[in-house]
């Protein structure tokens, strides 16, 4: 094995790892102490994390960890394309849950122009947020058994998932990307045929559910390789900003669907699953719980959604109907604007944030009064959730590291934009 | 009376010299205020009884790409007790801009503030740790800043040997 040099590491990066006090140089610290850089090629720091460890035999003495191997410049992106444009760049935010993250930035966009989406296109996307929250937490779920060794529920739990991707593949023609959102309401209308796939999974899913939950919850060597691991306290937690199921986990019981309601959350009937343990088996825990409330909420939908318009009739603001741009004159002119030029919202500047599967996913928009926004500052869930990692991880072993990492569920295309 | 109301008089009561310049944009409070009084009003808001703003979410800063305070840094601070989001700006300027680093008074601000530091070169003075987040440690210009090209600088970034 070959030795890493300053070329490999970078020598701000080995400062932050060896702490100030200690006065061993770069050299001396390969001999007596190791560092060792895992990723960012890495399977089980999924996606492309760096994380830079020293170690004293197998123990971490210290961590840093090294973002931007996935930064493509969204926000700079951002600022030279009109929100309409951006919509199908959220997708790719937080890969594992893009319904969500359309809505979220929707949200954001309609709360600047002062419009609300029509009661049926709030109903059709909360339905697609929380199977967004569905997918995402069998993602986690799955990967965390399989980070430590029980690879037969990430298979089922991708085959759930399958099924939930099937039924966007109806609503939104698309599978993955879904860009489903448009400001002022939703693509299309939900069809009859996706509400029956998606009562059909959800009447067998919590059997799969509690399948999945036995071979894990019973597992020796889950619950050991996971209890106790990576501790964080509740006041910790806030300190760090952790949002999310993992602030959930170290029993905070904080939820923007319920603390800050927007959309219709309201008016639904979920509970805030909430662990007081903080270590990686209650992040865990709140996730899987998560996924039945989840169920919940989507069957709650689906009896209260009402028939009637899933976009709000507004040319100014909103692209005009198709059958009425060929008709009307009035409306083929706002198009044009809008397609070209953007819609022109009020001077200002405003955060709207949702509740995602990760956490708080928030878009900070400034506005000079253009078609296309002056400042766009994205806050990803993943990437503060994140930050937390080199204090976790400090002092486990590095076989604690995936089961850590998993635990956060971060997604490197959300924390590094 | 509501926490939104609260906010204003209190941070005057505590702070009677400063000017406090309050708007409120579709129901999103912003206080601006002079960029030397960061630390001082942050740990306020964090300690006092009734406000308790416990968690700071994000640190960002816009560029106006003006000649006279350039640039505006936001911080976006919540109050999990009173479920209650507040928006802090400070202008500063664009000769060797600086401000003092919030990471004594909330931990999480480390990452925001680095991040911060590498999209647009603004020093946070006191940090512990100010590195560049997404970009190499090398790199020399500041990306989100108004003057750096959509399209990027040709051959600003080296690529690894062999």
């Amino acid at each position: 094995m070959e030795k890493l040099t300053k070329d490999d590491v970078h020598p701000s990066i080995v400062k932050a790892l060896l702490d100030q006090e200690t006065n061993i140089t770069f050299e001396d610290a390969l001999e007596n102490e190791m560092i060792l850089n895992m990723g960012p090629q890495h399977p089980a720091t999924h996606g492309v994390l760096r994380v830079l460890l020293r170690l004293d035999g197998e123990t971490i003495v210290a961590a840093v960890p090294d973002l931007g191997y996935l930064h493509r410049g969204y926000e700079k992106m951002a600022e030279n394309m009109s929100f309409y444009e951006f919509i199908p760049h959220t997708d790719r935010l937080d890969y594992i849950s893009p319904p969500a993250n359309n809505t979220a930035f929707c949200l954001a966009v309609e709360k600047l122009y002062g419009i609300e989406a029509p009661v049926r296109a709030q109903y059709i996307r909360m339905i697609m947020t929380e199977l967004a929250r569905i997918t995402s937490h069998l993602v986690a779920v799955g990967s965390l058994a399989m980070d430590v060794g029980a690879l037969t529920v990430f298979l089922w739990c991708l085959r759930e998932r399958e099924k939930v991707l099937n039924s966007y593949d109806i609503i939104c023609g698309a599978r993955f990307t879904t860009s489903y959102t448009r400001i002022g309401g939703v693509a299309a209308d939900m069809p009859d045929e996706a509400i029956v796939i998606i009562k059909d999974f959800i009447a067998q899913f919590e059997e799969k559910l509690d399948e999945a939950e036995r071979l894990l919850n019973t597992n020796r060597i889950f619950v050991e390789r996971l209890e106790g691991v990576g501790v964080i306290s509740g006041e910790e937690a806030i300190n760090m900003g952790l949002t999310g199921p993992n602030l959930r986990g170290s029993g905070i019981d904080h939820d923007l669907r319920r603390a800050n309601p927007y959309m219709l959350y309201d008016q639904m009937d979920f509970k805030v699953p909430v662990y007081n343990e903080g270590d990686s088996l209650a992040r865990y825990f709140v996730r899987a719980d998560e996924l039945r409330e989840s169920c919940k909420i989507i069957l709650q939908c689906l009896d209260k959604m009402p028939k009637g318009e899933i976009m709000l009739n507004s040319p100014k603001k909103v692209l005009p109907r198709k059958t009425e741009i060929y008709t009307k004159m009035e409306e083929l002119i706002h198009d044009f604007m809008i397609v070209n030029f953007g819609v022109k919202p009020p001077v200002g500047d405003i955060y709207s944030a949702v509740e995602n599967p990760k956490g708080e996913l928030g878009f900070y928009i400034v506005s000079k009064g253009e078609g296309h926004p002056w400042k766009m500052k994205i806050r990803s869930p993943s990437f503060c959730n994140l930050q937390s990692l080199g204090g976790l991880i400090k002092g486990h072993m590095i076989s604690d590291v995936v089961a850590i990492i998993g635990s956060l569920d971060p997604v490197m295309g959300e924390a590094d934009k | 009376m509501e926490i939104k109301d609260k906010i204003v008089p209190l941070l005057q009561e505590q702070f009677p010299e400063t000017n406090f310049e309050v708007t409120d944009f579709r129901g999103d409070l912003k206080i601006k205020f002079d960029a030397s009084l960061i630390v001082p009003v942050s740990n306020f808001l964090k300690q006092h009884d009734e406000l308790k703003f416990n968690m700071c979410e994000d640190v960002t800063a816009v560029d106006w790409a003006t000649k006279k305070k350039r640039f505006t840094i936001i911080y976006h601070i919540y109050s999990l007790e009173n479920k209650f989001r507040l928006r802090l700006a400070c202008d500063v300027e664009e000769n060797h801009p600086h401000i003092e680093s919030v990471v004594p008074v909330w931990k999480s601000a480390n990452w925001y503030e680095r991040e911060t530091y590498d999209m647009y070169g603004i020093k946070f003075d006191n940090h512990p740790d100010l590195r560049r987040m997404y970009m190499p440690e090398e790199y020399e210009y500041y990306p989100l800043r108004k003057e750096y090209p959509l399209m990027g600088i040709p051959g600003d970034l080296t690529l690894p040997k062999k």
